[in-house]
């Protein structure tokens, strides 16, 4: 829960609710990017973030993301970040 | 040396402990009178056991786990009150999945599931709100949980869902901050702490200047430190050189996400959404002044408690931890979890006593997963 997870932003899918899409370990979620957006969104489109809950929290560089990535595998903590994805997706529709 | 191949720069690693050993023998720390080094966040602490690093660090350092594991702190009775929340008629209650396990003084939100209730595990407060979204008929209510790190994502949730007009959703909210609870050990007598490793995601949004008073008025010096192995030695050594000083210091060694003033819109958002309360109940240190935070009456129509009359909204039902546990003096770093007399015994993952047996920062899981199982035997 506190440790976030590296993505890409691919994709702003909603630029009034802030709502960007990320790819993160392979798979594609829609996150919030109110945090980290200075200037126009577009900009951040190929940047990497560190995700907490379903919000970009900080931009970091791909070589950063990289490293953090393979840390959190070496945890264990990437598998449940994705799980905890597929659950949200699960949940929305009264599956969880 | 097994350890050692797990590290992404053994060399490095091997490096700063040799630098920690020196540091170490210069400043007198022995097995007998070690330096008590807190990690504050749950994560930390973690790493610390995955990657034995508090084996591989010369004798005279000692990790004191800190009681940031937001899930652990939570007391049964905060437990009793979200259960009975999602017991109710027509609500769909959502959490993290980290808080479906915990045991109240009756059940846990998985068991209450099993009985009935909707419980929902969403991975973001955005799925809570997208529930409401699609279920307008049904209350929707997120247990909104965590230090500084998750605040503003719920903050953000509630701003949106006050933007949408959205009458259903609701935060029930058990949002904590570290420096308060910090303060309560540093005044506490029994507690021997020579410095910090500072949690590094509550500080990439609050920044590094809340904790100035652990420095500027108890002399202890922290490190902010980043989640790699090679972070936490760094972090420890940086420490170590305030203590051959004799200086105190906010230091960052996490400069590359934990900006010095934090994250403005995080922030912002905080300070919109919440205000803190009186005081707020913890797992096994009692109520701590202004220590969590409460959703401000310009969101009222958002907080769970003031919608349901239950929690501080209601009358508080006094609970007991369960009998036997010794989750308070774990969390605030007076017990080793093998040292509990439940540990293994009354208390395992699948058979919970406390918190910090299920929660993935709890200290008991750790110990447990990283050969704390051993220790039991
Ligand atoms: S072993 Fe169980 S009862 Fe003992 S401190 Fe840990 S969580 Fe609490």
């Amino acid at each position: 829960m506190c440790l976030g997870i590296p993505g890409q932003i691919v994709e702003i899918t909603d630029p009034a609710r802030m709502a960007a899409m990320a790819e993160v370990s392979g798979v594609r979620r829609e996150v919030n990017v109110a945090c980290v957006a200075e200037g126009p969104l577009e900009g951040l489109i190929g940047q990497w973030a560190l995700i907490h809950v379903g919000f970009a929290m900080s931009l970091i560089d791909e070589e950063e993301a990289a490293k953090t990535l393979d840390a959190l595998r070496d945890l264990g903590e990437a598998q449940e970040a994705l799980e905890q994805m597929a659950a949200g997706d699960a949940a929305l529709e009264g599956r969880a | 040396m097994k350890f050692a191949s797990e590290f992404r720069d053994p060399k490095l690693a091997k490096a700063l402990l040799a630098e920690i050993a020196k540091l170490a023998d210069q400043i007198g720390a022995s097995k007998e009178k070690p330096v008590h080094i807190m990690e504050i966040c749950g994560g930390h602490t973690h790493s610390i056991f995955r990657y034995g690093l508090d084996k591989l660090i010369h004798e005279g350092v000692e990790f004191i786990h800190g009681p940031g594991c937001p899930v652990c702190v939570l007391p049964r009775a905060r437990v009793d009150e979200c259960i009975e929340i999602a017991q109710k008629e027509g609500v769909i209650f959502c959490t993290f999945g980290d808080a479906m396990r915990v045991p109240g003084s009756k059940l846990s939100l998985l068991q209450a599931k099993a009985e009935g209730a909707d419980v929902r595990m969403v991975y973001s407060p955005l799925d809570a709100l997208e529930i409401a979204r699609r279920n307008p008929a049904r209350e929707v209510v997120f247990f909104g949980l965590g230090f500084e790190t998750t605040t503003p994502s719920t903050a953000l949730a509630i701003q949106a869902a006050a933007r949408e007009g959205l009458t259903n959703f609701s935060v029930f909210c058990n949002h904590i901050t570290v420096p308060e609870p910090i303060k309560a050990l540093l005044d506490d007598p029994h507690m021997c702490l020579d410095g910090f490793i500072g949690p590094g995601h509550v500080s990439m949004v609050i920044g590094i200047h809340p904790y100035d008073f652990i420095a500027q008025y108890y002399g202890k010096p922290i490190v902010v430190a980043g989640f790699e192995p090679t972070d936490l030695l760094q972090s420890v050594l940086m420490v170590l050189r305030q203590i051959a000083e004799g200086a105190a210091r906010v230091e960052n060694q996490y400069a590359r996400v934990v900006p010095e003033h934090g994250n403005k819109v995080s922030i912002a958002a905080i300070e919109d959404v919440y205000e803190k309360r009186p005081s707020f109940e913890w797992r096994g240190l009692g109520e701590i002044d202004a220590s969590g935070l409460r959703i401000r009456t310009s969101y009222r129509a958002f907080d769970a408690e003031e919608k349901f009359a239950i929690g501080y909204a209601g009358v508080r039902a006094v609970v007991e931890e369960a009998e036997g546990c010794a989750c308070g003096a774990v969390m605030t770093g007076r017990m080793k979890p093998p040292a509990c007399p439940q540990f293994g015994k009354g208390c395992t993952p699948e058979m919970p006593l406390g918190a910090l047996m299920v929660s993935s920062e709890g200290a008991c899981a750790a110990y447990w997963q990283y050969g704390g199982a051993r220790a039991a035997e």
